[in-house]
């Protein structure tokens, strides 16, 4: 896609701009239905309804929401540290959005083909944690500060298992490029990453069990990472009113909401793209190409965030210690014990 | 000017532009912040040099663990936020020969060495293999070694902060 761009366009930084700007367009499609979605399923579940009144079942209340933020005041606290309060929300979406950059949205287009891809993402989700400390300590206020110490530690504690996790599924498939690891799944949903990945029954057979673990705490840890239900301790409502956005208003506000929900579908896209094959379709040569791959990994990837939102409204928080046991004394010993094993598996 | 000239000045300006922000900084926190623009600034230079890895390394360790450390001090601390930190010249003599000292060693280090160019560099494709298979074959003793120093601390931090009190 980029040799198609800089043939179009003529000037290489125009088309590397435009590369750049296709996952910010997604995102913005992306939160809105998600915004419509989160408010649905959640009503539905609570056996309620919901938006019904702006347009047909309340489509439209997303674009109402966002006009009612766009006219909001912005307002900044007389204490707060004017500087390092409007810079918090960049750091956090921009953290999260370059992220974006080394997924492979289908086999024709990835932002970034880079070697190291996923470690890349990894690494960058620290600028994350370093916006929502500089938020919690701008605001001057004590529910913000202890909300982004709250996630700062628990972003740092859970980047462990997943990190582990995703050692798990490199191991197999033997790249840290999400695209290489996408293609490596090719053929059905059986050579899946999760089933073991493309190779002999028996090994597949062996493998599966740890990496269906794998899967499963990648899932976890990513939900933990999103600042999500049942791991939302740092804008836990009873304890800390909003957590490191109680200060925020009008649209710095909807920048947290924004990094909030793109990076749900960022770790929803890492596990698919490193478990579930990526831009692979589940049916072999069936339904794949470069355009159903995008369908297929953004299908897939919705399916994720539909699961993060249903277990917002079905799990109940955890406490903080609780949070800290499940991270380094049931998920790190686990991951330790998946790694070995399918080392031997695979050396064997 | 390439793009690549274009954002060597850039990043060149961010890093300098925010290191002197840190050692001028009155607030300690804006101190550690223009700390985290350097470090992003360095692991820039890494990639300019494409040394990928050691760019993306720099990120982990430097801003994702060390800066959040640092931050974690400082917040946890709440004296120290509303202290202003203490400017001005302490010990002049002894300041000068230590830093005209290691100025000159660095001075010296940069100058002998023949600095690949980036048109060479930019052959270079993965390095992450390469970096992998050179600390399992020739450097094994010092990458071992410096494993067990890390673990070494590792063990003593916890040891320290972990220990009992008798009263």
């Amino acid at each position: 896609m980029q040799e198609y761009l800089i043939g179009l366009v003529g000037e290489p930084l125009v088309a590397y701009v435009l590369m750049a700007v296709v996952p910010l367009v997604f995102i913005l499609v992306y939160a809105l239905v998600t915004l419509y979605m989160e408010m649905k399923v959640a009503a539905h579940i609570q056996d309620r309804v919901a938006y019904m009144r702006t347009g047909w079942h309340g489509v439209l209340q997303p674009f109402a929401d966002i006009l009612k933020l766009l006219q909001k005041e912005d307002i900044i606290p007389a204490q707060a540290d004017r500087l390092l309060f409007t810079a918090a929300p960049f750091f956090v979406f921009v953290g999260t959005y370059v992220g974006f950059a080394a997924i492979p949205f289908s086999s024709g287009y990835v932002g970034a083909d880079l070697n190291l891809g996923i470690l890349y993402i990894v690494a960058v989700s620290s600028i994350v944690v370093a916006g929502l400390l500089m938020s919690g300590w701008a605001s001057n206020n004590k529910w913000a500060l202890l909300g982004s110490l709250r996630s700062a530690a628990q972003i740092v504690s859970y980047e462990i298992p997943s990190a582990l996790a995703i050692l798990v599924a490199v191991m197999i498939a033997g790249s840290l490029n999400l695209n290489e690891v996408s293609k490596f799944q090719e053929g059905g949903i059986f050579n899946w990453v999760v089933f073991g990945g493309p190779g002999p029954v028996v090994t597949k057979l062996l493998l599966t069990p740890f990496t269906l673990t794998a899967f499963f705490v990648l899932l976890t840890a990513g939900i933990a990472e999103a600042n999500r239900t049942p791991f939302d301790l740092p804008e836990a409502e009873s304890e800390l009113v909003q957590g490191f956005n109680t200060e925020y208003s009008g649209m710095k506000f909807a920048m947290f909401y924004l990094a909030e929900y793109a990076n749900m579908f960022l770790v929803s896209a890492i596990t698919v793209c490193l478990f579930l094959g990526g831009w692979q379709s589940p049916f072999g040569s069936f339904m794949s190409g470069p355009y159903w791959g995008a369908f297929w990994l953004i299908a897939k990837g919705m399916f994720f965030v539909f699961v993060q939102v249903w277990m917002r409204w079905t799990l109940p928080r955890l406490r903080v210690d609780q949070l800290m046991h499940v991270s380094w004394k049931v998920m790190v010993p686990f991951m330790f014990v998946c790694i070995f094993a399918v080392g031997l598996i695979l050396v064997w | 000017m390439d793009l690549y000239t274009i954002s060597f000045y850039m990043f060149a300006v961010l890093l300098l532009g925010s290191a002197i922000v840190v050692v001028f900084s009155r607030n300690i926190v804006r101190a550690a912040f223009a700390l985290m623009i350097t470090l992003l600034s360095i692991a820039a230079f890494y990639v300019l040099m494409m040394a990928d890895f050691v760019g993306i390394v720099q990120l982990l360790l430097y801003v994702g663990g060390i800066l959040v450390l640092i931050l974690f001090g400082v917040m946890l601390t709440n004296r120290q936020i509303s202290v202003d930190i203490r400017e001005g010249a302490i010990q002049t003599i002894p300041a000068v020969i230590v830093t005209s000292t290691i100025g000159g060693i660095l001075a010296g280090a940069i100058w002998s060495t023949a600095w690949p160019m980036r048109e060479a560099a930019r052959s270079v494709a993965a390095t992450a293999p390469v970096i992998g298979e050179m600390f399992l074959t020739t450097y094994l003793l010092p990458f071992e070694v410096a494993s067990v120093l890390l673990l070494v601390a590792l063990v003593g931090a916890a040891l320290i902060a972990r220990r009992e009190r008798k009263s």
